[in-house]
C-alpha cells in the first residue's frame, strides 16, 4: 500500500513508490514511446557539437528565452509611484499572466487591471472598454494616478489613446484633471525592461513636461526593473542617506512588494510620491542603475538640463565604487567614512574565502544589465566566466560586456552571447562545461539535464523564498551575493565528498 | 442556514456592490446569489463578458487552449505563436507532470517554444516565420510526435492563415500540426480556449486516426480517462484506482499524455471526465461519431470516490463491479485512519472557494469527508451547466459569485470571515495579509496529488497545515486592543 495515513506522501516521495513504478510502466504500453535506442542516441546528440553549431544558427524558433515583454516591465514601474493603478489597454490574459509572474517571484500580491477587450473590441476598437475601464478603476480602487500601458490587441490595432482618453474625460469616468500616464508597450518590440523605462518615461512626460526646471541639489535614481527591489532600494536609500544626498527613487516598489501581515490588505502602499515625482524635473541629476532600463527617461532628463548617468546594476567592488564616486561628483559630498569601512569589510571578506572563489568558471544569464554587474563581480572573485547571455541584450551590450572582459585576466575564456535564449545556451555549457550556472530559477534546468549547479541570483525566482528582500546592491550587497556563490560552492562540495568521507571537512 | 444569516449575506452583496459605479453595480449583481435550498440553479449569470478595469481573475483563451488542454501533451511541440510573453508566463506554472521522457529530445511539457515575434513579423505577417519555426523544430526535436500552434493575440489580427501552413507542413513532414486559434481576446475567458482546444484535437488527432490499427489489444475494459491534467499527479492518484478495479485505461487526456493516447480516442468503450467544462466538448463528439458512451466522476475525498467507482462499476460487468469493491475496502480503512487524524482538527471550519473548472462544486464533499464546510463558492469561467451541476453540492445559504473580482473576493472574505479560502496565485497573497489561511486550488500550492484515495491524504494534510498553522495566531501584536468585528467596508474607507 502506497500511501498511509501515519506517512503521508506527497508527489514527491508517493510516485517512487513500486506501486507507480508499474503504473507508469504499464502506461507507457500505450504512449508508443521511441525505442531506448533512438531516445539515447539524440540525447546524445543534443550534447554535440555538431547540434550546438545547428542551435546557434537558428533565426526563427525561440526556445526557453530569457526575457519577458514589455507591459510586464511598464506595470513593475507603474506600481513603483505612490497610490498609481497599473492598468492595461488590452486582452484580460495579458493581465492576468503579469499578476500571476510577479506574485510568484515577490510571494506578494499585484494589483493591476485591464480593459478586458474581446472579439467586438478588436473588431470596433477598445475606446468603450477603456472609458469603462477607467470609471470602474476609478470609483472601485481609489487611485490617485492610473498608468495605462498597452498589450498586443490595442498596439495591433493601433487604438489612439490619448483620444480615448479624452473622451472618457468627456464622458465623466475620472474628473477631468485626473493624471493619466500613458506609456505604449507593444509586446512585438525590446523586452520588459523597454517597457520599464516606457512607463517612467510617461511618468516623468505626465509630471515634468510643460515645467520650468528650477535647479535644486537633489539626484533622481531610477533602479531599472529589478527582482531584489525591495532589498535593493532600500539599501540604496540607505546608502544616500550616508551621504547626506536627497535623492528621489523613481519608481520605489519596495515597500509595495513588501507590506505586512497584520490584518489588512494595503492595495496601494509606498511607491514614490507624486509630489516628489513632480519636484524631480528640479534635480541637479538623474542617474539610471540600469541602462538598458533607462536610456529613454536619461535622454528627457537630459533635455530638461540635468545631468545624466547610467550603470549597469552596479554590484560588486568596483561597480559600487564608481557609483559612490559619481555620486560624490554629482553632489559634491565627500564618499562617508561609513561606507568606506563597509568598502572594507566586503575586502576583508572576499580576502577571507578567496581561495574557494579562485578559478571557479560560471556561466551567466540575464538581463544585459544584470550579466554584465555579475561577470565585472565574478571576475573581481578571481572566477572566470565562460558564457555571458542574454537573450534581451543586442549588439551594443555585447561590444560593452567585450570591453569589460578586456580589462582582467580572468575574462580571457568568456564569449558574449546577445539574443540567444536559453537552449542555446545548453548546447554551450554541454560542449563547454562550467562550474556553475548563476542566473533566474529557469536555469534549473541546466542543472537537472547537465548537472550543472544554478546559483539563483536574478528575476524570476519562482523556486526560493524571500531572496528580494536582501540585497545586492552595494558593498554589503555584494557580500550577499558572495556568500550565495560559496555557500553553493561549499554545499557541493560537501555533497560531492560525504559519500567516501574523505575531504568531508568540519572546517573550510 | 437561518434566515436572517441569509438576509446578512444578501446585505454583504449589496454592500458591495455598491462600491461600484451603478451601471456596473447592475450587471455584477446578476452574476452573485445566496443560494436558496431547491433552487435548480445558482442564481447567477455566466460566461459573459468581464467588466472592464474591476480586476477580473480570469484569463484568456490561450491560457485555456495552451495552459490546459495542449500544453500537458508531452511528445508533442507546442509553439507559442506570437510575442514572448504569453509563453514565458504560462512557463512551467501548471505543474502538469509527465512520466518517463528526456526534456528536449523526447518530451517538452516544461519548455517554453515560441515563434517570439517582432515588429516585422507584424507587419509582414507570421505565416513565413511559422514555417520556418516548424523547420527549426523539426531540426531541433526530431523525435516530436507532432506540433500544436497556440495562436497569441496578433495572429488572428494581422490575418495569418495558420491553417494553411499547418496543412502543408504536416504533409511535409508527415505528423500532425495542429494549428490553435486561441488569440486572447476570443470568448470571455479560458473557457473558449477549451472548447477550441478539443475542436482542434477532434479535427487534426482524433478523428484522423479512427481508421489506424489500435495500438492495443481491444477489449471490453477499454476506457479513457479524460478531463485531468494531472497537476501535482492527480493523473496518476485517478488511473491506479480505474486500473486496480479492471479497467484499461487506454488513452489519459491531457495530463501526461502522448499523441498515440489521443489517438486512441476513437477506440474506447467508455470516457470517463473529471473536469467536464474543459473537456465536454470531445465527450460530446466521441459519443455522436463513435457512438462512445461518457460518464461523469469525481475522486475528491472518499464518499465521492467510492461514489464514483460504482458509478462507474455500474456501466461494465460483475467482474469490473467486484474490482470497484475490491478497491473501496482496500482503501477506506487508510482514508478512516486519514479523517480519523483530521477531522478533530479541521470540524466546523468554513471554507471559501473561488477556482475554475470543475473544483468550485467537486471538491465539497471531500471538505464535508474532514468535517468542513463550504460557505461560498464561485467560478472563474463556468457556464450555465455548471451552476446547474453546483446545486447537487452546495447548502442552504451558500454565497456563489461568478467571475468575481478581487474587489469583491476581498470583501466577501472579510464578512463571511470563513477559516480557509482557496483560489488562485493572484489571489493568495493579499488574503493571506487579511490574516485567512490560504490554500491555492489551481497548482495544489505545489503539493498535490489530490485525487484518488492516495490524494485525499495529500488533501487533508495540505488543509490541516494551511488552516492549523500557528502563524495565523501572530498576525496582531498583542498591544494592540481587540478590533471590534468590521463589516465590509467600502473602497474609499479602506484605500485610507
Amino acid at each position: 500500500m502506497q500511501q498511509s495515513a501515519d506517512d503521508i506522501k506527497d508527489h514527491a516521495r508517493l510516485f517512487k513508490t513500486p506501486e507507480y513504478q508499474k503504473l507508469f510502466e504499464n502506461k507507457s504500453k500505450f504512449e508508443c514511446p521511441h525505442t531506448k535506442e533512438e531516445v539515447e542516441k539524440q540525447s546524445e546528440y543534443i550534447d554535440s557539437w555538431e547540434y550546438r553549431e545547428k542551435n546557434l544558427a537558428r533565426t526563427a524558433l525561440t526556445i526557453n528565452p530569457a526575457k519577458a515583454c514589455q507591459p510586464l516591465g511598464a506595470l513593475f514601474a507603474a506600481v513603483g509611484f505612490e497610490k498609481t493603478l497599473a492598468f492595461n489597454h488590452g486582452s484580460q490574459g495579458c493581465t492576468a499572466y503579469f499578476r500571476s509572474h510577479l506574485a510568484r517571484h515577490f510571494k506578494e500580491p499585484c494589483a493591476a487591471v485591464s480593459t478586458s477587450m474581446t472579439e467586438d473590441a478588436a473588431v470596433f476598437g477598445g475606446m468603450n472598454n477603456l472609458i469603462d475601464g477607467l470609471a470602474n478603476a476609478y470609483t472601485v480602487y481609489k487611485p490617485e494616478v492610473i498608468a495605462v500601458s498597452t498589450t498586443c490587441i490595442a498596439e495591433v490595432i493601433g487604438d489612439d489613446l490619448a483620444a480615448f482618453i479624452q473622451n472618457a474625460r468627456a464622458k465623466g469616468s475620472v474628473p477631468e484633471d485626473f493624471p493619466i500616464v500613458t506609456a505604449h508597450t507593444p509586446s512585438f518590440v525590446g523586452s520588459h525592461i523597454v517597457g520599464y523605462d516606457a512607463m517612467v518615461k510617461g511618468m516623468l512626460t505626465m509630471f515634468w513636461e510643460g515645467k520650468e526646471r528650477v535647479p535644486n541639489e537633489k539626484i533622481n535614481i531610477i533602479p531599472g526593473f529589478d527582482g531584489y527591489a525591495v532589498g535593493n532600494n532600500r539599501e540604496l536609500k540607505r546608502m544616500l542617506g550616508e551621504f547626506g544626498i536627497e535623492a528621489t527613487i523613481l519608481s520605489d516598489v519596495s515597500d509595495v512588494f513588501d507590506t505586512p501581515t497584520d490584518g489588512h490588505y494595503r492595495m496601494f502602499e509606498g511607491g514614490t510620491p507624486i509630489a516628489a515625482v513632480k519636484d524631480a524635473v528640479n534635480a541637479k541629476a538623474t542617474i539610471g542603475m540600469q541602462k538598458y532600463c533607462s536610456d529613454k527617461c536619461l535622454e528627457f532628463a537630459a533635455s530638461k538640463g540635468q545631468q545624466v548617468a547610467s550603470f549597469h546594476y552596479p554590484l560588486g567592488v568596483g561597480a559600487t565604487d564608481e557609483f559612490l564616486m559619481k555620486l560624490s561628483e554629482i553632489s559634491g559630498k565627500p564618499i562617508p567614512a561609513s561606507l568606506e569601512k563597509e568598502r572594507g569589510r566586503l575586502i576583508d571578506a572576499m580576502a577571507d574565502s578567496s581561495a574557494w572563489l579562485h578559478g571557479k568558471t560560471y556561466a551567466i544569464f540575464g538581463d544585459p544589465d544584470f550579466v554584465y554587474a555579475m561577470a565585472r563581480f565574478v571576475m573581481e572573485l578571481g572566477g572566470e566566466p565562460i558564457h555571458l547571455v542574454s537573450t534581451n541584450g543586442g549588439k551594443e551590450w555585447a561590444k560593452g560586456v567585450e570591453e569589460l572582459l578586456k580589462t582582467s585576466p580572468y575574462g580571457a575564456k568568456a564569449k558574449v552571447w546577445p539574443g540567444k535564449d536559453l537552449w542555446a545556451m545548453r548546447s554551450l555549457l554541454a560542449t563547454e562545461r562550467t562550474d556553475y550556472v548563476i542566473g533566474s530559477t529557469y536555469g534549473k534546468l541546466f542543472e537537472k539535464d547537465l548537472g550543472i549547479p544554478i546559483i539563483r541570483l536574478t528575476f524570476p525566482i519562482f523556486d526560493r523564498h524571500h531572496h528580494h528582500r536582501f540585497p545586492v546592491w552595494g558593498y554589503t550587497g555584494a557580500i550577499r551575493v558572495m556568500v550565495t556563490i560559496l555557500d553553493k560552492i561549499l554545499d557541493k562540495l560537501d555533497a560531492d565528498t560525504m559519500e567516501s568521507g574523505i575531504s568531508f571537512d568540519m572546517v573550510r | 442556514m437561518d434566515a436572517e444569516a441569509k438576509e446578512s449575506r444578501k446585505q454583504l452583496v449589496a454592500d458591495v456592490l455598491s462600491g461600484y459605479p451603478e451601471k456596473t453595480a447592475k450587471k455584477r449583481g446578476k452574476h452573485i446569489n445566496v443560494y436558496e435550498d431547491g433552487d435548480s440553479d445558482c442564481g447567477v449569470k455566466s460566461n459573459i463578458k468581464s467588466i472592464p478595469g474591476v480586476m477580473t481573475v480570469r484569463g484568456c483563451a490561450y491560457a485555456g487552449a495552451k495552459g490546459v488542454v495542449w500544453g500537458p501533451i508531452k511528445d508533442m511541440v507546442h509553439i507559442s505563436h506570437g510575442p514572448v510573453g504569453c509563453g514565458q508566463y504560462s512557463w512551467g506554472q501548471r505543474r502538469n507532470y509527465v512520466s518517463g521522457g528526456k526534456m528536449g529530445v523526447n518530451s517538452w511539457v516544461v519548455m517554453q517554444i515560441t515563434s517570439d515575434f517582432q515588429e516585422k513579423d507584424i507587419v509582414f505577417g507570421g505565416d513565413k516565420k511559422l514555417d520556418k519555426v516548424i523547420n527549426e523544430v523539426e531540426e531541433m526535436f526530431p523525435l516530436n510526435r507532432g506540433i500544436s500552434v497556440m495562436s497569441e493575440c496578433p495572429v488572428g489580427l494581422i490575418g495569418d492563415d495558420i491553417e494553411a501552413v499547418a496543412k502543408r507542413k504536416s504533409k511535409e513532414i508527415g505528423k500532425p500540426v495542429a494549428p490553435v486559434r486561441c488569440e486572447g481576446f476570443r470568448g470571455v475567458s479560458q473557457s473558449l480556449g477549451h472548447h477550441v482546444a478539443n475542436d482542434v484535437m477532434r479535427d487534426w488527432l482524433v478523428d484522423p486516426a479512427a481508421g489506424k490499427t489500435p495500438n492495443f489489444e481491444p477489449g471490453p475494459y477499454d476506457v479513457l480517462l479524460i478531463g485531468d491534467y494531472n497537476i501535482g499527479g492527480d493523473g496518476w492518484a485517478s488511473r491506479m484506482l480505474l486500473e486496480e478495479m479492471g479497467l484499461n485505461i487506454v488513452g489519459q487526456w491531457s495530463g501526461d499524455a502522448s499523441v498515440a493516447e489521443i489517438e486512441n480516442g476513437s477506440k474506447a468503450k467508455m470516457v470517463l471526465i473529471h473536469c467536464y467544462r474543459s473537456m465536454n466538448y470531445i465527450c460530446r463528439h466521441l459519443e455522436e461519431k463513435y457512438g462512445i458512451p461518457w460518464l461523469e466522476f469525481n475522486f475528491f475525498g472518499p464518499t465521492r470516490i467510492a461514489m464514483s467507482l460504482r458509478a462507474i462499476a455500474e456501466k461494465f460487468d460483475d467482474k469490473i463491479k467486484e474490482g470497484a469493491e475490491r478497491v473501496i475496502a482496500k482503501y477506506q480503512p487508510m482514508a478512516d485512519a486519514v479523517v480519523a487524524k483530521y477531522k478533530p482538527r479541521l470540524e466546523g471550519k468554513k471554507a471559501m472557494l473561488y477556482v475554475g473548472g470543475l473544483r468550485p462544486r467537486h471538491v465539497s464533499d471531500a471538505y464535508a469527508d474532514l468535517g468542513m464546510e463550504v460557505t461560498a463558492t464561485g467560478y472563474e469561467f463556468a457556464h450555465a451547466d455548471d451552476y446547474q451541476r453546483t446545486t447537487h453540492y452546495i447548502k442552504d445559504g451558500t454565497l456563489v459569485y461568478d467571475d468575481a473580482s478581487e474587489y469583491e473576493l476581498e470583501r466577501f472574505a472579510q464578512g463571511i470571515k470563513p477559516d480557509l479560502v482557496c483560489s488562485g496565485i493572484k489571489e493568495k497573497y493579499g488574503t493571506q495579509k487579511l490574516g485567512f489561511p490560504f490554500r491555492q486550488l489551481h497548482s495544489w500550492d505545489y503539493s498535490g496529488p489530490y485525487h484518488g484515495y492516495d490524494g485525499f491524504a495529500v488533501f487533508a494534510r495540505d488543509m490541516d497545515l494551511a488552516v492549523n498553522n500557528p502563524v495565523w495566531k501572530m498576525i496582531k501584536a498583542p498591544w494592540k486592543p481587540a478590533e471590534p468585528a468590521e463589516p465590509a467596508k467600502p473602497a474609499e474607507e479602506a484605500a485610507e
